[in-house]
């Protein structure tokens, strides 16, 4: 496949990691964002390749681990209706709300069901017309202008039975709260290429600046990290911090314009809530009150649906980077993706899964994991 | 501002654990959340040792004859597919399950649960299927059953199907004899059945050039046999595909499984799919292909039979049996690091994240 | 997160409010939703992410940049094999 496969090309990723071992001279903590990019570096073991002075760390890239408890709760609320059908990406499926997961819910007689894209759940909504359709709109960036569409095309339609309870999350905020912290040891980031690819790099030039972190805008293929590594390094052993795209076959400068301004049409910047993090100022999106009718938390009458998370939780410390999944004492213990205590374990963009799909023989867990029986 | 807290057992994730106390969907997925509801249901209740050796089928010896002996129930939506349907997949089915174990296939049941409504056209359609495919098969449909339940019931057909065979006297084919050194044989590319049937489905919808490859083994299983007896042991990865059932190998065995990546034949088709929705082609469900576990001497000509095979041109050697600690599959990728390939939870989802 | 893969038009389609086109996708072909690449046409390659072309490939850019990497990994590729890190 064309503009993929070339960029999984063991002797360029070779020679790559050759040139990053040569030119890091200090010990560098670098971070990805996207759970996408944690996923090729766990799943190709890029991590045990990398130089020991090279150290990754994984940030909050993902979604579904973000998605606020409270959300979840709601979802599972309209789904147990019977006029209902939730309809949802895949990767939501089974994340666990307070008290059960959408599958559960599903086998309790609610209608779920799975689309790849908003289109198909607009479709749905179309052929089920005495029905409501709920559409859980989820994502970074990425995501926001196929849901945005899909809430335009639905009120120019008037498709009347769709609406969208959404939990947009962005990632710059996210960056700079992070950096914030005190505990933060991130010496350079990588930018996920498919949220610049929609946003442009313009976001990540302030925070480099005002932290004084070089930040390369990296793909999702072993080559794009690796290259995405290297510039880091580069920068790094000569004291810069600017602002580098190293995924150019997708990503421009300005990013995407159509796309961005069906999103400001469409939605406005929020406060938003992470699980197991709190609530990051202007972080998310909602759904504008021109398309409140659209706009599942308004018509629903969802907003007595609150719940409690607890103060410290070491899934926020693993989104943060501070810890790593390893570090968890329930981690490939009582905690695996069959069942998961977080949200990280349960996305499969989760760091939490990708250290235990791909890598749990390293930590010696997996034989503790095998020997007892999965905790009930 | 984190509070510091100095013991361990004080730091919790967010969310409970759900206690699963009604069955869900992925409990029959043939991933982790089915080999719990084995584990912890049905074999305690049946406790026997021919069904502790969980194998695709259950061989018995009934007045010095070797007998094997399985059932299977087919649940597929949709129930007409391309390259196939319910009943040709019923019978396919249900005669690999023999054949994993050596059997020759003879004898299969029918038994319909009709959903009320179903067009008779639609079983007219199934039946003439079953026909044909236990005709081309070898197979007789001698005895079955009919039930009809009311519309809502039902999801329009499901059809159970139970084979007999003969299992040859010293052929001894099992998921607890793969060794060290052994090693695994794959007929064919992966993935074929899974994305067919996707692409049909509501919400995921694609075009797609590839059928399902729904097909009976069991002349390519006697050509192996004819090759070698020195195979331990062979799977049909249906649900849960490949990734499935060498980690069932595995754990019965005890032992550790090494896959080389590079080495796994798949379509450029099913790759594409798999990419854009994000699966890994390693769980998606297989109907005509086999995993062989082989004595090292013997990969070779092994091999050699299952390539003069129609069903098993593509076939390749793709992994090693080796020690292990504890039972464990892992894949070698192209940047030559390995990683684990774990038994899901549940069935796999396309995924946006 | 954010899975996007690149595939590659075949032909457009006008919905009305709409462009969208069959792209494909490593034998596979999905109708996706041109909106947010109006320059976009049969042959090119875009980034599909949820069924919208969230990019048009910047093929000449692509080119590019990887010639430089070609060449590296060509370098690579004459050296003599040395063990190959294995972490099973």
């Amino acid at each position: 496949m064309k503009y993929l496969d070339e960029y999984r090309d063991a002797h360029i990723a070779r020679a790559l990691l050759t040139e990053i071992t040569q030119q890091a001279r200090q010990p560098w903590v670098l971070m990805e964002i996207c759970g996408g990019q944690t996923h090729t570096i766990m799943r190709y073991g890029l991590d045990e390749l990398l130089p020991p002075n090279i150290e990754l760390v994984h940030g909050p890239g993902c979604p579904v681990c973000v998605t606020p408890l409270e959300t979840i709760d709601k979802a599972l609320e309209l789904a147990s209706r019977p006029e209902v059908i939730l309809v949802s990406y895949g990767d939501m499926l089974r994340v666990p709300g307070s008290h059960a997961d959408l599958f559960q819910v599903k086998a309790a007689g609610g209608d779920v069901r799975v689309v790849y894209s908003p289109t198909d759940a607009l479709k749905i909504a179309r052929q089920n017309p005495e029905r409501k359709v709920v559409f859980l709109a989820i994502g970074f960036e990425t995501t926001a202008p196929a849901n945005a569409i899909a809430v335009w095309q639905a009120k120019h339609e008037r498709i009347e039975n769709f609406s969208v309870l959404v939990s947009h999350v962005l990632v710059p905020p996210a960056i700079r709260a992070l950096m914030t912290s005190p505990d933060c040891r991130v010496n350079g980031f990588i930018a996920p290429g498919h949220v610049c690819t929609v946003m442009g790099c313009g976001e990540y030039e302030a925070l480099a600046r005002d932290f004084r972190v070089p930040i390369v805008v990296g793909g999702f293929e072993p080559v794009d990290l690796l290259e995405a590594i290297l510039l880091l390094v580069r920068q790094l052993e000569k004291g810069e911090s600017r602002v580098e795209n190293q995924y150019v076959r997708s990503v421009n400068y300005q990013g995407n314009l159509p796309a961005q301004r069906v999103v400001e049409e469409v939605f406005e910047i929020a406060d938003q809530k992470w699980r197991g993090i709190g609530i990051i100022p202007r972080s998310g999106l909602r759904v504008r009150e021109e398309y409140g009718d659209y706009d599942a938390s308004r018509i629903f009458h969802l907003a007595s649906i609150t719940a409690e998370e607890p103060a410290e939780c070491i899934s926020a410390r693993v989104l943060q980077g501070l810890k790593k999944p390893t570090d968890c004492p329930a981690f490939g213990m009582r905690c695996t993706p069959h069942n998961p205590l977080g949200a990280p374990m349960v996305s499969s963009e989760g760091a939490c899964a990708a250290y235990y799909n791909y890598r749990r023989n390293l930590c010696g867990s997996a034989t503790l994991a095998r020997q007892s029986p999965e905790a009930s | 501002m984190a509070k510091k807290t100095n013991s361990l057992e004080q730091l919790t994730c967010p969310a409970p654990l759900p206690v699963k106390d009604t069955i869900v969907l992925g409990h029959g997925s043939g991933g982790r959340l089915s080999a719990e509801l084995m584990r912890s249901i049905f074999l305690p209740a049946f406790e026997n040792p021919v069904l502790a050796r969980l194998d695709d089928q259950a061989i018995v010896r009934v007045d010095g004859t070797r007998l094997a002996f399985t059932t299977d129930s087919f649940v597929v939506k949709p129930l007409f597919f391309p390259g196939g349907d319910i009943g040709s997949l019923a019978v396919h089915g249900t005669v690999n399950d023999l054949a994993m174990g050596g059997a020759t296939p003879l004898f299969l049941s029918t038994a319909f649960i009709i959903e009320e409504g179903l067009p008779m056209e639609t079983l007219r359609r199934v039946v003439a299927s079953l026909r044909t495919a236990a005709r081309n098969a070898g197979v007789e449909i001698v005895t079955g059953d009919t039930k009809v339940v009311e519309k809502g019931c039902g999801d329009q057909l499901f059809l159970n199907t139970t084979g007999i065979g003969l299992v040859a006297d010293d052929l001894e084919l099992s998921a607890n004899r793969a060794r060290p050194g052994d090693r695994v044989l794959l007929s064919g590319s992966i993935g074929e059945h899974g994305i067919a049937i996707l692409a049909q489905r509501e919400g995921l919808e694609f075009e797609c050039p590839v059928e399902s490859d729904s097909a009976p083994l069991h002349t390519l299983v006697a050509g192996m046999l004819k090759a070698s007896r020195e195979i331990r042991c062979m799977r049909d990865p249906t649900r849960g595909g490949v990734a499935s059932a060498l980690n069932e190998i595995a754990e019965q065995s005890h032992v550790g499984i090494q896959l080389e990546e590079s080495a796994i034949p798949i379509r450029e088709e099913v790759r594409g799919a798999c990419e854009m929705l994000g699966l890994d082609p390693l769980y998606v469900a297989n109907e005509g292909k086999l995993i062989a576990i082989v004595a090292p001497g013997a990969a070779d000509s092994v091999l050699e039979a299952m390539r003069c095979h129609s069903l098993g041109r593509n076939a390749q050697i793709v992994g090693t049996v080796r020690e292990s600690p504890s039972p464990l599959v892992t894949m070698r990728g192209a940047l030559g690091t390995s990683r684990m390939v774990d038994m899901l939870p549940g069935d796999q989802l396309p995924r946006i994240c | 997160m954010c899975l996007a893969i690149p595939g590659k038009i075949l032909s457009c389609d006008d919905l009305g409010f709409a462009r969208a086109g069959r792209v494909q996708f490593g034998g596979i072909v999905r109708q996706v939703r041109l909106d947010f690449v109006p320059d976009a046409n049969p042959g090119d390659y875009v980034m599909v992410h949820v069924g919208f072309a969230i990019s048009k490939v910047d093929e000449a850019e692509a080119q590019r940049t990887y010639e430089l990497l070609a060449e590296m990994g060509a370098l690579e590729a004459e050296l003599p094999p040395d063990d190959s890190p294995d972490s099973a």
